[in-house]
């Protein structure tokens, strides 16, 4: 024991002077929070942003109209001449493959590096999966940095405040390093890639609420989570324009996604009362909820769901008044295409912000067509249909 | 440096020369053997299981799911369990990260916060086992759902923010031993020690072997279980206050990384029953480390995330099945009355009384 | 009279007074809120959304009822439903064969999980969430990570329709059903079979040395919670269709209905009907949580106060001394005096 104990003293000793540290040197967390300012839900609604995303969504975006992953609205582009180089290994950090969205987005980012590697613009591709594990992520990243032999890292993020010191280090490597879909809170990444933004999706959807309703309609809103600042902002929009209109909203309620519990909730407030409009901030269980209105013998609703296949044939079938808002799913291939474009040293946007446009009645059977054989919970604005795998590849998962 | 206990044979004297493997040898065993394989596996890819960057990863990992497997045995060993662990981390990461709202002078008091949350609810949930006698599967899953819907409909995401000189905590290194795990490790120490030299270590096993024996006895049954969940919950509070290192914030989503279940699975992994009265932290940090080794080794060879599961699933029974095996098919195959010789493994109390020894009367 | 008498003791002795209690107060509640719950069609509502949680809790008690748990069932629900979406990719006449295959799956999982406890004597808990990790990953990595193909209508009749009739609008196939497992679940506990499960998880020495291969019944119990766990995912897919996290976080809602019916977690005691009780319980306060407006952030807290709170006044119950009631008398220790030495 008493060994034991001066063993342990002596290695501590030693040890001590071999101390060295990770922790990145820049500290962004206390002064780069975004302006909060208390209107409707406090914390997750920032007017200079809300408004800037609104406009966007009217700005025509500079790029290829076909391949609108290729599209940046507004872009102030960056020189990436320090990051030439001939290295051709590419690290990917992924948050997770939790849900059908990301499942759509990373096969169709799997095809895209494979038609790069195909052509010799990419030599390696690593991927880490973190199971949306924020401490995981942070192993991962720094795995990355460690390995030293990335030649770009690519990450999206499970969780924006938390993953933002993992970015940090990453930048300070010198590995340039390219953030998409969730943003972090930093700027030192070379570009960040994301479609408009949760404003916007929540204020298309609530718009059109407002607009095919008449006033005093009762709308009732179907969450996923809280505290997820994607879907957080999505509300956050919606409250403030159902805030100004004549809508009525009966309720906000948490759901997990979960088709059961959306079906069950749905049906409730049907025996309570009528629900005129659904609003959802994504499309997970959209069909649930259509069903409910079925079953109970009522009127289908106005609705706003997401431009998942399922949600997308039921409207089809049924006729009912609704739209589709996209979280722009193609947004999994740019960051591929610009990690090769750094690597050649051409410009990019340092925020390169993707088209976000809604499904809407007069473009849905054009999409549906286009996606015909794809399953149901496949997403319609994929933008993988001039990848050589397709349709297989999305076909068979 | 074996906390579990090796059934004496009849003839002690004679089998003393061939020493036979305790469960916590075997969870080395394990771990060695994982390390292998995992270095051979890695190196086909043409990688360095041993590189700096794999070990600080490995031990990264390690730190984390070590304080919470910590706790953990502590309360599986006195027969009970505790799954609100998930939910004190993040309630814990939250109180840290906020208290210390980016002030380094703020960092001791940030620190008792947590201390004092934590062994709070570990109160609370050794009371609600102890003296409502409330099953403890159902009393930490009820405590958890309050502590999650209190985050749900407080912390609305990531709140607070974490001064850097404490974030060092969650990102120093000395070599290639992350601070993080070295502070687990002496935690580690400092458990072991508990349990074999305090008295109301020694209860624990006890309590676990036996409540009712324990009992009468004279062992406060009520006081040791409301230790041991004391002891869980504030491993779960500083695992919280090294996730608010780490993040640099604090976040209550941390719940739903299923640290509850692994640190379950880590602890059983280690040789520690179940049912509780035997086993012991030195067993559960090996299972802590074959789970991170496996995790990296994973990663490194880019094995698809859901093949993961399935393998972690397949590894978890499978060591389970290779102790559970041998440490009942022991106690089964010996005679049930062999006159004479004690019929159940002693307890490591000297100095407790003679009926404990005789095992349960039915 | 004594065998009313008896009866009602086995049936609200031990602690499952509280659930019964429970149930009817919570539902009194509602009537006071929402008097309009009650009419038919939204009472058939309920049951419909109800019996998936009845039939998974019985499954649950007959694993606990001898000692052991099953933590996979939640996985096996939403890995039946996957499975059935993959094969049937909605064609009509796919349905028996798929019906037939989710069966023999099922049947496959509750052997593993049963032979795993009882010959490689792995503790249920280890067992059983290892496999809630291998179904998981396993159905995921089959099929890529989310769901694909569809259910047929003829698959989720069970689950979404029933008999239309004139007074209750439509009396939904998942009453019918989940009605039939409860009653085909009683008498099961009557017959020899059914006590010595409950032998085997009360006193698993006594029985053995009496005679009952306790291995074989155990791996019986969790083939069967396999097999209704089954059953659960074609009422399940009927009711709501495929999600991806279909059946994710069942297990504890089906342990918590089964605890909360009295049935002690370790074996022994407890009655199917108590067990359907608290699934019904479980469901009620949901929509009770929903006819109050609870915001839903609160819920859970509110859940586990209740939860805990039911289950140390059935402690309570279980404890004290009740000669006349129970059938069973409570855990003592042992009253034959010591030889003196």
């Amino acid at each position: 024991m008493r060994r034991t104990l001066v063993a342990g003293l002596a290695v501590a000793a030693l040890t001590v002077s071999a101390c060295a540290t990770d922790t990145p040197t820049e500290q962004a967390p206390g002064g780069e929070q975004p302006e909060q300012e208390q209107t409707a839900d406090g914390e997750w609604f920032v007017r200079a942003t809300y408004d800037k995303q609104l406009a966007q969504r009217d700005a025509k975006p500079e790029g290829p109209e076909d391949q609108p992953w290729l599209q940046a609205i507004e872009p102030e582009m960056v020189d990436t001449a320090e990051f030439k180089q001939d290295g051709k290994t590419l690290c990917f950090s992924n948050a997770s493959v939790s849900n059908p969205w990301r499942v759509t987005g990373w096969i169709t980012m799997q095809q895209q590096v494979d038609v790069l590697k195909a052509s010799g613009d990419i030599g390696e591709f690593r991927v880490s999966d973190a199971g949306d594990d924020d401490n995981k992520q942070i192993s991962d990243i720094q795995s990355f940095v460690d390995a030293g032999d990335c030649n770009a890292i690519i990450i999206s993020p499970s969780t924006t405040a938390t993953l933002t010191p993992a970015v940090e280090a990453a930048c300070e490597s010198g590995v340039p390093v390219i953030v998409f879909d969730r943003g972090v809170e930093t700027d030192c990444m070379v570009t960040f890639i994301h479609p408009i933004g949760g404003y916007a999706y929540g204020a298309d959807a609530a718009e059109f609420l407002v607009d095919k309703l008449e006033p005093g309609s009762k709308v009732l809103a179907l969450r996923i989570l809280p505290g997820v600042d994607v879907l957080e902002h999505r509300w956050a929009a919606a409250q403030e324009i159902f805030g100004a209109s004549d809508i009525e909203v009966l309720g906000d309620e948490f759901t997990g996604g979960d088709g059961a519990k959306i079906k069950d909730l749905v049906t409730q407030y049907l025996q309570r009362g009528d629900v005129d409009g659904i609003w959802m901030d994504a499309g997970d269980g959209a069909v649930a909820a259509v069903e409910a209105f079925e079953d109970a013998g009522k009127d289908y609703p106005v609705m706003a769901g997401e431009d998942e296949l399922s949600f997308m044939r039921k409207w089809k079938e049924t006729g009912m008044t609704a739209i589709a808002p996209v979280y722009s799913n193609f947004q999994w291939r740019t960051p591929i295409l610009a990690a090769v474009k750094i690597w050649k040293g051409e410009e990019v946007p340092k925020e390169w912000v993707l088209p976000q446009e809604p499904i809407t009645d007069a473009d849905r059977d054009e999409f549906l067509d286009r996606n015909k054989d794809m399953p149901s919970l496949h997403y319609a604005k994929f933008g993988g249909e001039d990848l050589p795998g397709f349709p297989q590849a999305w076909k068979d998962r | 440096m074996t906390t579990s206990t090796r059934p004496r044979s009849r003839g002690a004297s004679i089998r003393h020369s061939r020493r036979q493997l305790g469960s916590t040898e075997l969870v080395y065993l394990a771990l060695v053997g994982v390390l292998v394989i995992g270095a051979v596996l890695v190196a086909t890819t043409g990688g360095n299981l041993f590189g700096q960057a794999n070990l600080v990863d490995m031990l990264t990992r390690s730190s984390l799911l070590g304080f919470v497997a910590l706790g953990q045995t502590f309360v599986i060993l006195c027969g009970s369990l505790d799954l609100s662990v998930g939910y004190v981390m993040a309630l814990c990461s939250l109180i840290g990260a906020t208290t210390m709202a980016g002030d380094p002078a703020k960092v001791p008091l940030g620190i008792i916060a947590v201390l004092v949350v934590a062994a709070g609810i570990g109160l609370l949930n050794g009371l609600i086992v102890a003296v409502l006698k409330v099953n403890p599967f159902i009393a930490t899953l009820g405590v958890g759902l309050i502590i999650k819907g209190y985050l749900d409909t407080n912390y609305k995401g990531p709140a607070g923010d974490v001064p850097a000189s404490f974030q060092a905590f969650g990102y120093t290194r000395i070599g290639f031993l992350p601070l993080s795990t070295a502070v687990m490790l002496a935690a580690v120490v400092l458990g072991i020690l508990y349990l074999r030299r305090s008295r109301t270590g020694y209860h624990m096993f006890a309590v676990g072997g036996s409540m009712e024996v324990a009992r009468l006895s004279g062992i406060r049954t009520g006081r040791v279980l409301v230790m041991a969940h004391v002891l869980c919950a504030v491993a779960a509070g500083v695992a919280g206050l090294l996730i608010a290192a780490r993040f640099g914030t604090g976040s209550a989503l941390v719940y739903s990384s299923g640290y509850d279940l692994d640190s379950i699975a880590a602890v059983v992994l280690g040789g520690t029953l179940l049912m509780g009265g035997r086993g012991g932290i030195a067993g559960t940090l090996g299972g802590v480390l074959i789970l991170a080794v496996l995790d990296t080794v994973f990663n490194i060879l880019q094995v698809d995330p859901f093949f993961k599961d399935v393998l972690r699933g397949v590894v978890i029974i499978a060591a389970v099945a290779i102790y559970a095996r041998r440490q009942i098919d022991r106690k089964a195959s010996r005679p049930r009355f062999d006159g004479g010789s004690p019929p159940g493994p002693p307890t490591p109390t000297p100095d407790s009384p003679v009926p404990v020894q005789q095992g349960v009367s039915r | 009279m004594t065998t009313v008498r008896a009866a009602a003791g086995r049936l609200f002795g031990g602690g499952s007074a509280t659930v019964f209690a429970l149930l009817v107060c919570v539902f009194v509640v509602i009537l006071f809120l929402n008097p309009s719950f009650f009419e038919p069609p939204s009472l058939m509502a309920f049951v419909k959304k109800a019996a998936p949680l009845v039939v998974l809790a019985v499954g649950q008690y007959l694993v606990i009822v001898c000692g052991e748990l099953d933590l996979s069932v939640g996985s096996l629900v939403g890995a039946q439903v996957v499975i059935a979406a993959a094969v049937i990719d909605g064609q009509e006449s796919m349905t028996l064969p798929t019906l037939l295959l989710m069966l023999a799956f099922g049947v496959l999982v509750g052997l593993v999980n049963g032979l795993v406890v009882t010959v490689l004597k792995v503790h249920s808990l280890i067992a059983t969430l290892g496999m809630m990790l291998v179904l998981y990953g396993a159905i995921r990595l089959w099929t890529g990570g989310a769901p694909t193909g569809a259910l047929s209508d003829g698959f989720r009749q069970a689950g979404r329709e029933g008999i239309d009739m004139p007074v209750l609008r439509q009396l939904p196939w998942a009453l019918l059903i989940a009605a039939a497992v409860v009653v085909a679940a009683v008498v099961l506990m009557r017959k020899p079979f059914g006590r010595t499960l409950i032998t085997a998880g009360d006193n698993e020495k006594a029985a053995t040395f009496s005679g009952v291969k306790v291995w074989r019944v155990r791996t019986i119990a969790f083939v069967m919670s396999a097999v209704l766990a089954t059953l659960a995912g074609v009422l399940i897919g009927g009711y709501a269709g495929v999600t991806a996290q279909v059946g994710q976080g069942l297990e504890f809602t089906a342990i918590t209905a089964v605890v909360l019916g009295g049935v002690v977690l370790g074996g022994g005691r407890g009655t199917v009907l108590a067990a359907m009780a608290g699934a019904l319980t479980v469901e009620a306060l949901f929509t009770l949580f929903n006819q109050l407006s609870l915001p839903s952030t609160i819920r859970p807290t509110v859940q586990g106060v209740i939860i805990i709170a039911a289950v140390a006044w059935a402690a309570r119950e279980r404890a004290k001394p009740r000669p006349f009631l129970t059938a069973e008398p409570p855990v003592q220790p042992p009253v034959q005096p010591q030889p003196q030495s």
